[in-house]
């Protein structure tokens, strides 16, 4: 891998020539004081000084709700219209990571031509960040990425050290090489050395999670999921900010006065009621805490025991939105044996006053 | 925009050869891909299944229910139970449908080969069972005993009757019906719920013996004991679940069952594997 320093104040002019024909996401900040990744037009509202977006990139590759086919009575017709050449950039290392796990998900024996075509077309800018209290990125090793991104930009005070990750981002860089160092100083590493300990030491929470998955299977049947299930509200919120939950559904939406459909692919979440109701009535999943259940199978036990991590990337967006504090903390502090009880039987009392 | 050579979600147009109603609810439907060329070459196992759709409906899985050894045409039985299930019940013989797969894994054939086969279906579990019991009656040289034990509420709501009635001419098959009522008055066969079936079969050898067993959920519990009873090890006894198959290629997670998904994984598990993964009857 090469890398090379850019001034700071050479950012802008990068960004510009690179997205001359293609366009540019990034994060903005919200009026609320929240961050969003979007399509960029005054690169002034580019704002890097964030610690998460509200919704991780997924929603960039595979839209909250995208048409699939244009159908009429005899030909189904592909619509690829959510999928366009553009440059993502301010992508954290762990939402890097969420896309590495869509990617082997979304090419698993099958190949997701919705998800491919549109990662294919996109071309990653990291970022380097700093940890707030909710960041688990160090438990979950998702804190450095060496791979998933075309380049990436290590945040040092006054110039970054572009990681250059693939051919494609090679010649993004050399587009204007004259804008890039190619020397890095001695004094320069020492910099980044420093910044990568101080980061290092900045993360306020830790999680054994290689224990998580033999926890899961031995409190299969533990009381704490009904009391989970007992203050959840089943709304599906940390399946939409989750940058690994996959799961979506298919709806056939016929015009009115033609024999005609779309077919649209919404995005789903596993702890909503009616998930796994088949035809007929029969739901495989009533109670919340069976459907909480299987959203943490598959974080902290189906992915650790096929590919040895888990699928959570440790972002926080989890934490920092469950509105009834339900989420991969506090979960793996309860598998862990850690009593909880008090905050779900409080939440339970005041539900009930 | 650049259009993919495979879409796996991309419906292929079958037309509806023939259809007719099996019980009051349930249609028979044997339909044939418009593209001759890829109706001929539509390879599939005995207890895969098919997603099928109707325009401005949706799509949903069947288990397929006829055998590969009679390749060309595909049969469903499809009872009526929700918004696809009745565009298709009003859908006649020429309409088109959208077809794609097949999906899962399928009954392991080759290692039934060779073996007794104990055939216990209940209700609308004949659907992806009759695949599997014409597929070795077309190749009745390779397995040794074939017995099906079939069981309904009542005659007239017994899918298939006549067929599997008519098999009981044949003296390579151990076939047994029964209902839990009779309300034609006109059953010659067993009444009572499926596993007093059990008492008509004789000398199992169990080590030789491979189980496959579809039906309601509540028929499972009785039946497995049956199994376990007559001593057929857990992992040949062979079952075929229903989920929320909706994308049918492990993409969009409504057919999990802990870890696994039922549409690449399953439908078809051994008993071992219910012991094993909990959440799957």
């Amino acid at each position: 891998m090469r890398v090379v320093k850019l001034p700071k104040k050479k950012l802008s002019p990068f960004l510009e020539i690179i997205t001359e024909k293609t366009a540019l996401w990034a994060p903005i900040r919200k009026d609320n004081g929240s961050h969003v990744f979007k399509e960029i037009e005054d690169f002034s509202k580019i704002d890097l000084d964030f610690t998460r977006t509200i919704l991780p990139p997924k929603k960039i590759f595979l839209p909250p709700s995208f048409t699939m086919f244009k159908a009429g009575k005899k030909k189904y017709k592909e619509d690829f219209s959510h999928v366009s050449p553009r440059i993502l950039f301010g992508v954290h290392p762990c939402d890097i990571h969420g896309l590495l796990i869509m990617d082997r998900f979304y090419s698993h024996i099958f190949d997701d031509p919705y998800y491919t075509k549109a990662r294919e077309n996109t071309l990653i800018l990291g970022h380097s960040c700093w940890p707030d209290e909710n960041c688990l990125c160090i438990s979950t090793n998702t804190h450095i990425v060496d791979e998933g991104y075309d380049l990436f930009f290590t945040d040092l005070e006054d110039f970054y050290l572009v990681w250059i990750g693939s051919s494609r981002g090679d010649d993004l860089i050399r587009a204007k090489p004259d804008l890039f160092e190619e020397n890095i100083a001695d004094k320069d590493i020492q910099n980044f050395i420093q910044w990568r300990e101080e980061r290092d030491m900045a993360f306020q929470t830790e999680i054994n999670f290689s224990a998580m998955a033999d926890l899961m299977e031995l409190k299969y049947s533990d009381i704490l999921w009904e009391k989970l299930g007992d203050a959840c509200m089943a709304c599906g919120s940390c399946s939409n900010v989750c940058p690994t939950c996959n799961c979506y559904n298919v709806l056939d939406k016929p015009a009115l006065s033609e024999d005609s459909s779309e077919i649209v692919r919404c995005w789903d979440a596993c702890t909503l009621e009616n998930y796994s109701e088949v035809a007929g009535g029969e739901n495989f999943r009533e109670k919340r805490s069976d459907r909480l259940k299987l959203w943490y199978t598959h974080k902290l036990q189906a992915y650790i025991s096929k590919y040895g991590r888990p699928a959570c990337v440790g972002c926080g967006r989890c934490i920092a939105t469950c509105p009834v504090d339900i989420n991969i903390k506090t979960v793996s502090h309860a598998l862990d044996g850690e009593p909880v009880d008090s905050f779900w039987n409080r939440f339970h009392q005041e539900v009930k006053k | 925009m650049e259009i993919s050579q495979i879409n796996p979600f991309l419906p292929e147009p079958a037309r509806i050869v023939r259809m007719y109603p099996l019980t009051q609810d349930v249609k028979f439907f044997q339909v044939r891909i418009a593209e001759m060329e890829k109706a001929l070459s539509f390879k599939y196992r005995a207890g895969q299944f098919a997603m099928v759709s109707v325009l401005g409906a949706g799509e949903a899985p069947f288990s397929i229910s006829s055998t590969p050894s009679r390749p060309g045409l595909l049969e469903f039985c499809i009872r009526k139970v929700g918004v696809v299930t009745e565009a298709l019940f009003k859908l006649r013989e020429n309409d088109l449908i959208g077809l794609r797969g097949p999906y899962g894994n399928g009954f392991p054939v080759a290692k039934i080969q060779g073996k007794d086969v104990l055939i216990v279906m209940g209700g609308l579990g004949a659907a992806p069972l009759r695949s599997v019991l014409l597929y070795c009656l077309d190749n009745r040289d390779r397995f040794r005993r074939v017995i099906l034990l079939h069981g309904a509420k009542n005659p007239s709501e017994m899918i298939f009757r006549e067929e599997f009635l008519a098999l009981k001419e044949r003296e390579d098959l151990e076939c047994h019906l029964s209902v839990d009522r009779d309300d034609t008055g006109k059953w010659t066969e067993n009444i009572g719920v499926v596993t007093t079936l059990f008492e008509k079969i004789k000398d199992i050898d169990p080590e030789n013996t491979f189980s496959l067993v579809c039906g309601p959920p509540v028929m499972y519990k009785f039946v497995l004991k049956e199994l376990v009873k007559l001593n057929i090890p857990k992992d040949q006894i062979l079952m075929t679940l229903e989920r929320r198959m909706k994308c049918g290629v492990g993409k969009c997670g409504h057919c999990a069952i802990d870890y696994i998904y039922t549409c690449l994984d399953g439908p078809v598990f051994t008993y071992w594997d219910v012991i094993h993964m909990r959440e799957l009857i």
